[in-house]
């Protein structure tokens, strides 16, 4: 049995190389296919990993409070252009008793613009903060100081530079106590000067977490001296307040506290939607999730629908090959084949010819998924099971495809199949 | 060996139905050499068929070795094909891109129950022996490609060999062939039934090639017309 069958594969085998290009040709659409499946089943799980990487090392007691309710559907990105979060507010949450399981509160107040410095000019994000921010953002002082109480109560001209921004703006030069200028939004080309009295050690960036190009100035500074922070009731406002938790355990609880708080103190009554969302790094978990498992039924969309030409290629092929070949069926016949010989035959030839271009197609996803790991551009995790899952696949798409061929080659009359011309 | 009765073939074209065979009883016995003759549609390729069991008839009854193969189906018949009967076609019918060495071997790897050879080595080993027979020892890795009109149809007869059936069934065997190379392959069949007393059953209009055998049958019209023996 063993032997008949390893004779069959070399039959097969002998068939689909005495055509090399239109064996080649047939797998060509199973590689891609195969090849497609593994190199973005990698990357989709490389860039999972990575986020759930990113976000817990933001640190997981943490709880996010912007303006703006959070809707359903795509990512809403902090501080959107509500404006419905006031300076007040933050007050509120960091005064004792009102939000008590609270440790730290750290507003701030972020818009992007041109920083520049000599003939070095950079567009960024400048951060009003106060120096709570410090302890939350887990970013560290590497020179200098860091922006302090008097700064935000005197409205300061100074700024900290962050890793990436620092090296921008100066190169190998230190920052400290030269002068950069922002320029205010508007387009009429006003400048702020700021002294740099600080820049803050390497954070690491990634894809959701940009700090090291960031330029810190104290909150009020930029709410008033840079940027327009007031809304129409000529409220300071803020973008976002970080609150951090007493411990992870806290986190709920926390949560409803700064949701109650809010609710009253914006009259928001039961039933109304709420002008603000407080989330937990939890809630932006499930929700990057949510975005990359749609991402990855898409992806497998994809995917199939390219097996599934693949496998028509390989069909179309078989039946052009059993007509072919019409007169050698007629002869493997009349010397004493039976039906299921000839069957066993032509579905192993599309087998081959499947699981041969399943495995160069793996070869070949786990080359491009390496290749993209290796180039930076994105993490990429060649998990075991899209392997087996795409050996299943190509497997299946042979056996499909291959059947009605191999049916129609093993129901051939030998008399008529040893006539053909 | 070959015992038909009555044995009539009709097949469906289309509308139209042709009755190829229309009532033929003959019998052939072990060892003997028989020359099927006649005109192009007096059915003696249909006879051809149903004796090596590539087909069954429409009625009538046909006992091979007192076995009744008539009412047989295909993978029955593909055992007794396998086994009982080789074939030599006109057209040589090897395989494409395959070594003669491999042509040979081909009907080996159908055979089942008892009569398989599971051994590789051994195979080759019979398939060497019967390609010497026929003359081509130096010729076992050749391709049909590379091998002349003669040569071919030696592998072929090699092909029916190996299995070692008792009957061969040879169909206008020397029709592609120069009459030097015909008559190689002619003298390879009659050695084989002299030597090895193989039954050599021969379709065939030559009147040359039919006067080799031992017994002509002329067949028109779906039946047979008269039995001679040259």
């Amino acid at each position: 049995m063993i032997t008949d069958l390893l004779e069959n594969v070399r039959v097969a085998w002998d068939g689909l190389t005495a055509n090399k290009m239109r064996s080649t040709l047939t797998m060509l659409g199973v590689i891609i296919g195969v090849g497609a499946v593994i190199s973005l089943l990698s990357i989709g799980e490389g860039a999972q990993m990575a986020i759930t990487e990113q976000v817990t090392s933001i640190g997981s007691n943490l709880l996010f409070v912007t303006p703006g309710a959070y809707k359903r559907g795509p990512v809403q990105e902090q501080g959107g252009s509500a404006n419905t979060l006031t300076w007040a507010d933050a007050e509120a949450i960091a005064t004792p008793g009102n939000v008590p399981d609270a440790v730290i509160v750290s507003p701030e107040f972020t818009q992007n613009t041109q920083v520049v410095f000599g003939n070095a000019n950079i567009n960024t994000k400048v951060t009003g903060v106060t120096p709570k921010y410090v302890n939350i953002s887990k970013l560290q002082v590497a020179r200098g100081r860091f922006i302090e109480e008097k700064d935000v109560n005197g409205r300061s001209n100074v700024a900290v530079l962050g890793y990436q921004a620092a090296r921008d703006l100066f190169g190998g030069f230190d920052p400290v106590g030269q002068k950069i200028k922002v320029t205010l939004p508007g387009g009429n080309g006003g400048r702020v000067s700021l002294t740099v009295v600080g820049v803050m050690a390497e954070y690491g960036d990634s894809q959701l977490v940009k700090l090291d190009d960031i330029v810190l100035v104290p909150v009020t500074t930029a709410q008033t001296k840079i940027f327009d922070g007031r809304n129409g009731q000529g409220e300071l406002i803020v973008t976002m307040v970080t609150v951090m938790a007493a411990s992870e355990a806290r986190i709920g609880a926390a949560q409803s506290q700064l949701n109650a708080l809010l609710l009253r103190r914006h009259n928001i009554g039961p039933g109304e939607e709420a002008d603000f969302s407080v989330m937990s790094l939890t809630d932006m978990l499930s929700m990057l999730s949510q975005l990359t498992s749609i991402l990855t039924v898409f992806l497998s969309a994809i995917a199939a629908i390219s097996l599934l030409v693949g496998g028509i290629g390989i069909m179309n092929i078989m039946l052009v090959s059993v007509t072919e070949r019409t007169r050698e069926i007629g002869t493997r016949k009349a010397v004493g084949a039976r039906k299921v010989d000839v069957l066993i035959q032509f579905l192993l030839e599309a087998m081959v010819l499947s699981l041969l271009g399943g495995a160069i197609g793996i070869l070949l996803g786990v080359g491009i998924a390496k290749l993209v790991d290796l180039a930076g551009v994105m993490n990429a995790v060649i998990s075991p099971s899209s392997v087996l899952l795409a050996t299943g696949f190509s497997l299946a798409v042979g056996l499909f495809f291959g059947i009605y061929p191999a049916n129609r080659a093993s129901s051939l009359n030998p008399i008529e199949a040893l006539r053909y011309e | 060996m070959i015992e038909i009765e009555n044995v009539t073939k009709v097949y469906q074209m289309g509308q139209v139905k042709v009755h190829a065979l229309r009532g033929i009883s003959l019998k052939i016995e072990q060892g003997e050499w028989v020359a099927i003759m006649g005109p192009s549609g007096s059915g003696k390729s249909t006879l051809m068929h149903l004796i090596g069991c590539l087909d069954t008839p429409t009625s009538g009854t046909y006992r091979l070795n007192g076995v009744e193969v008539s009412g047989m189906n295909e993978n029955q018949l593909a055992v007794i094909r396998n086994l009982q009967i080789g074939f030599v076609f006109q057209t040589f019918n090897l395989l494409p891109r395959a070594s003669a060495l491999k042509q040979v071997i081909l009907p080996m790897q159908y055979s089942r129950n008892g009569h398989r050879v599971a051994d590789l080595a051994e195979r080759q080993r019979r398939a060497r022996e019967a390609l010497e027979m026929v003359g081509l020892g130096d010729r076992l890795d050749h391709q049909p490609t590379e091998l002349s009109g003669g040569q071919q149809q030696r592998v072929a007869i090699a092909r029916a060999l190996i299995n070692a059936p008792p009957i061969i069934m040879t169909d206008e065997p020397t029709g592609n062939l120069d009459s030097k190379s015909g008559a190689e392959v002619m003298d390879i069949l009659t050695r084989l039934h002299r030597e090895k007393g193989i039954t050599l059953v021969m379709v065939t209009h030559d009147e040359e090639i039919g006067a080799l055998a031992e017994r002509i049958v002329r067949v028109r019209d779906g039946q047979i017309m008269q039995e001679v023996r040259p």
